[in-house]
């Protein structure tokens, strides 16, 4: 199968074209449909009691107040929850020595983090079932708390889970060619220690679910804000005791996402055994401070790095010591050790380098859990690298530009292994390197600056090379024994008005799935977008698959959606052959019509065909083939990932009064292959662009020593807003993937990757001539100030 | 919520040109009262502290947070919610431009930032006529978070509008 991508003017070319996106009308006038938009008869709303401490000893519960409240009509306790629902060990196989102990879905005789759920209170409205919830007495004992990263694992601070051993959750060394020799060696070595500070998503719709138990049907149905239904099916069914196939999870609009809604949560697990338990539906969608102490987060890293270089600059070691916090369990499925794994494998990504050792130290303590969020670890090892770059290049008196060309793998390299041993297909960091700097007009740039520190205005320009892991195959969790399918399937059929329906296993969460499927289908059965529905987000409805995670819709989804779509359009064409009394080989279909593929004279309209296939029957040849449904699912088998690459820029402007940090303008060049619609990837660049400036200069959970959370509303925790945002450009490099026929990379999280790293070597390239330097994210005015001497206290 | 919060209320009010008689908790904030009496589900609960936006709702022609207004506050008032703004089409230039351009993503904050840019183009056009720039629309929006677009397409979409607007006010 080819489809010639490199002709524009081919037939069907949706793949490659600005489409509108099907599902966005319906949004904009404000009839989506999320969880909580649904009402179902005789629906309860669950409202949890949490915990208040760090740490405690459930000693006791009372509930009668509670029960005596007005609408409320079931509090149930951990052990209540338990009798009906198993727990649960959120570690993998293929992360040797990870290991986290039992959790349930309320918290049994111990709580472990601030807003760990403890008693479910069941009313007929969520307002009654939340006054409910403030009148249950829970004893509690408060027990040491563990709340600081770097003294977890020392003799004097108390073990958190005592048939642990220790609060060491995972360790992984990666130790390649001989990096104390390169260091030894080397003209240049640059240490410094880098913190991204503890955030979470904040997806404006917060986490809601809503579960029915028909025991007469033995079916349970959930409608889950969630990225991953297959998966959800497996859990709720293993832990509720149900068979796989008696669990239907249905998602529908979801309202953000970005990896928070890809995680089992205790509260949405018990709101399922609640739903059986009582055998009606239950609700419960969490509130903002729910969201702030009950979403994973992430991105809590300390990290000691080293660079080694020689007098030209080229980089001849990494030593890395990355050390992350996850809270009191590793989050199920997916486990909270990936987050440094992926630190241990990305850092250096971009750079041709031949010695490298990196550690990443996973400790427990009592906080929310940390797990994958948009770009995991990717933030954290692009910041260490390219933090690090630029120091030695500054130390050496080397252009960041030119540190770059001299260390990034060259274009003609691949296939490569890198120090880590990651395999890339082929990446473009020259070509995309040289386009930024075109895209930017870099010299002018300095220039600019140079005038602009001539006026005392102190402004610095910062680069972010990076790599991306995308299009996951089974060797990120299936390996490991999860129940995670790394493969997707598309079911594409033709209706007898020869309008096409896909249903596909990849979800919508706003990014554009149903847009990139229909425009895929379209030009792989012949039709016009229009011409196409998709069904998405339902385990009864779809074929099987993974969802919505780690930058895979498009290259994995979109490939099976592809070749379903082809399939299909072979079946039609065997019909029309018959019909038209010609080879089908002569055949193509273009905007809906069956046409002579050597001059595109119309010969029959798909509606024609359809009229005759599903009513007429009887007038084609008995046996002749007509099943104009074909499925078809891809899992990416060459690569364990397909890798992408991109550099992005960031121009700031320094207020060394205040400490304010202004973002003036922000690049990002990058290479995620065929680009299927340049409108929606640009989008996906964008808005993961913004999570990475949030991370660089506003987003950071503050706890204090005893674990309580700081700041768990949006008024205290700061997101990007409108105000703050530069207008950002992008522009790509197409390396398509050969090991598919779509050649589509992931794009939904390089913006993320890149951009906090890009703008703090922004914000040091214009403090450096003044002297003072910022690693700590984020970069308030405090610390920008302090890095400049002007705050000491 | 005490019993006081809990007392019932009499509202009468105007609800997308149609009119609205109800009995209210006192403690029920008009973002609830619209979704969960009315079904009225295009304004979304998000922060209910007043910060990000997704539940703007335009209350006698200001856009208003509906989760720091309660419910019986709304008595006598005229309220106008995404679904009753895209019935008469006074926003239906702001929704093509935001499907054009893709200034939505989940589209969780989209009825409430379309409800601010409404107010902030009427503002602007009552004024004699200025064409907001995209400072200042991106000054308006500093109370609608959208954590999916990066707001660089809403701020298009909006300027698109405005000038628009303009021209056709001009014309």
């Amino acid at each position: 199968m080819t489809l010639d991508f490199g002709n524009p003017d081919r037939p069907n070319s949706y793949i490659g074209k600005t489409v509108p996106r099907p599902n966005a009308a319906r949004l904009v006038q404000g009839r989506g449909a999320y969880v909580d938009d649904m009402v179902l008869p005789r629906m309860v709303h669950v409202a949890f009691v949490r915990s208040p401490h760090a740490h405690a000893a459930i000693t006791g519960i009372d509930a009668t107040a509670a029960l005596a409240e007005p609408g409320v009509l079931r509090v149930l306790t951990g052990a209540d929850i338990a009798a009906v629902c198993t727990p649960w060990v959120g570690v993998l196989a293929h992360l040797k020595g990870l290991k986290s102990p039992p959790q349930h879905a309320l918290a049994m005789d111990r709580a472990v983090w601030v807003g760990e759920p403890v008693v479910a209170v069941v009313a007929r409205t969520r307002a009654e079932a939340e006054d409910g919830a403030a009148l249950v007495e829970v004893d509690y004992d408060p027990l040491p708390e563990v709340t600081d990263m770097m003294t977890a694992l020392d003799a004097d601070t108390p073990v958190l889970h005592a048939d642990m051993g220790d609060n060491l959750a995972f360790r992984r060394l990666h130790d390649h060619g001989d990096v104390d020799a390169a260091f030894a060696a080397a003209h240049t070595v640059v240490e410094a220690r880098f913190k991204t500070g503890r955030h979470t998503g904040v997806t404006l719709e917060p986490r809601s679910i809503l579960v029915d138990w028909k025991p007469g049907d033995g079916l349970m149905t959930a409608w889950h804000a969630t990225q991953a239904p297959h998966m959800m099916q497996v859990v709720l069914a293993k832990h509720l005791d149900l068979p796989e196939s008696r669990v239907r999870v249905i998602c529908g609009d979801v309202g953000g996402s970005y990896g928070i809604k890809v995680h089992i949560y205790p509260d949405e697990i018990a709101t399922a055994a609640i739903a059986k338990i009582m055998a009606r539906p239950v609700k419960f969608v969490a509130d903002r401070l729910e969201s702030f102490t009950t979403d994973i987060h992430a991105r809590d890293h300390e990290v000691t790095g080293r660079i080694a270089c020689n007098a030209d600059g080229k980089i001849l070691a990494f030593d890395i010591d990355d050390w992350t916090a996850i809270g009191a369990y590793s989050v199920y499925p997916r486990t909270s050790a990936i987050e440094g794994n992926q630190v241990v494998n990305l850092c250096g990504g971009p750079y041709d380098f031949a010695n490298y050792r990196a550690q990443t130290t996973v400790v427990f303590q009592n906080k929310t859990p940390t797990s994958q969020y948009r770009a995991v670890g990717h933030p954290v090892a692009v910041t260490v690298t390219e933090g690090l770059v630029d120091m030695a290049a500054a130390k050496l008196g080397i252009d960041p530009i030119e540190m770059r060309r001299r260390n990034v793998f060259a274009d003609d390299a691949y296939p490569a292994v890198s120090p880590s041993n990651m395999r890339f297909e082929g990446l473009s960091h020259q070509a995309s390197l040289q386009k930024l700097v075109d895209l930017m007009g870099y010299d002018a740039l300095r220039a600019d600056q140079a005038a602009a520190r001539a006026r005392g205005i102190v402004r610095g320009i910062g680069i972010a090379s990076f790599i991306e892991l995308t299009n996951p195959s089974p060797f990120m969790y299936g390996i490991g024994g999860a129940r995670i399918s790394a493969q997707d399937g598309c079911t594409v059929r033709m209706d007898p008005d020869g309008s096409i329906v896909a249903a596909s296993s990849v979800t919508e969460q706003g990014q554009g799935t149903e847009a990139m499927l229909s425009q895929i289908v379209a030009e792989g059965v012949g039709v016009l977008p229009a011409q196409v529905r998709i069904v998405t987000g339902d385990t009864q409805a779809t074929p099987y698959g993974g969802g919505t995670w780690a930058s895979r819709g498009a290259g994995i989804g979109g490939e099976a959606a592809l070749q379903a779509a082809r399939a299909l359009r072979e079946a039609i064409l065997t019909v029309a052959g018959a019909m038209l009394q010609c080879e089908p080989a002569t055949l193509d279909i273009r905007d809906g019509s069956v046409v002579d593929m050597a001059d595109g004279a119309d010969r029959m309209p798909l509606a024609e065909l359809g009229r005759i296939v599903y009513f007429r029957g009887d007038t084609l040849p008995k046996g002749l083939p007509r099943e104009l449904v074909q499925t078809r699912h891809y899992t990416p088998a060459d690569y364990p990932f397909a890798f992408t690459n991109g550099v992005q820029a960031s121009y700031v402007e320094v207020d060394t009064d205040t400490g304010d940090v202004k973002l003036l303008k922000h690049w990002c060049v990058e290479d995620c292959g065929r680009i299927i619609n340049p409108q929606l990837v640009d989008e996906q660049i964008r808005g993961g662009i913004v999570q990475g400036l949030g991370a660089a200069l506003f987003e950071e959970l503050h706890y204090d020593a005893e674990g309580q959370l700081l700041n768990g509303s949006l008024a205290d925790y700061l997101v990007p807003m409108a105000g703050e945002m530069p207008d950002m450009i992008v522009a790509h490099v197409e390396t398509p993937t050969l090991e598919s026929t779509l050649g589509a990379k992931g794009a939904g999280e390089a913006g993320t990757a890149g951009a906090a790293a890009a703008v703090m070597n922004a914000i040091n390239d214009a403090l450096r001539p003044i002297g003072g330097e910022v690693t700590a994210m984020p970069f308030t005015p405090e610390r920008v100030l302090r890095a400049l001497g002007k705050l000491q206290d | 919520m005490t019993a006081t919060f809990n007392d019932r209320i009499d509202i009468a009010l105007t609800v997308n040109g149609e009119a609205v008689t109800a009995r209210v908790p006192a403690g029920q904030h008009l973002t609830d009262f619209l979704r969960l009496e009315l079904g009225l589900t295009g304004a979304h609960a998000s922060c209910e502290h007043g910060v990000c936006g997704a539940c703007t709702v335009q209350v006698d022609g200001q856009a208003v947070r509906g989760c720091l207004m309660l419910a019986a506050q709304a008595e006598g008032s005229t309220v106008w919610t995404i679904e009753g703004l895209t019935d008469t089409g006074v926003v239906a230039d702001l929704q093509a431009e935001f499907v054009a351009r893709n200034a939505l993503q989940c589209g969780f904050c989209t009825p409430g930032m379309l409800v601010a840019a409404q107010d902030l183009l009427c503002t602007a056009m009552a004024q004699g006529g200025e064409v907001p720039d995209r400072a200042a629309i991106r000054e308006h929006l500093s109370g609608n978070y959208c954590r999916c677009t990066g707001y660089e397409a809403i701020v298009d979409a909006i300027s698109a509008v405005a000038e628009a607007r303009h021209a056709g006010t001009a014309a």
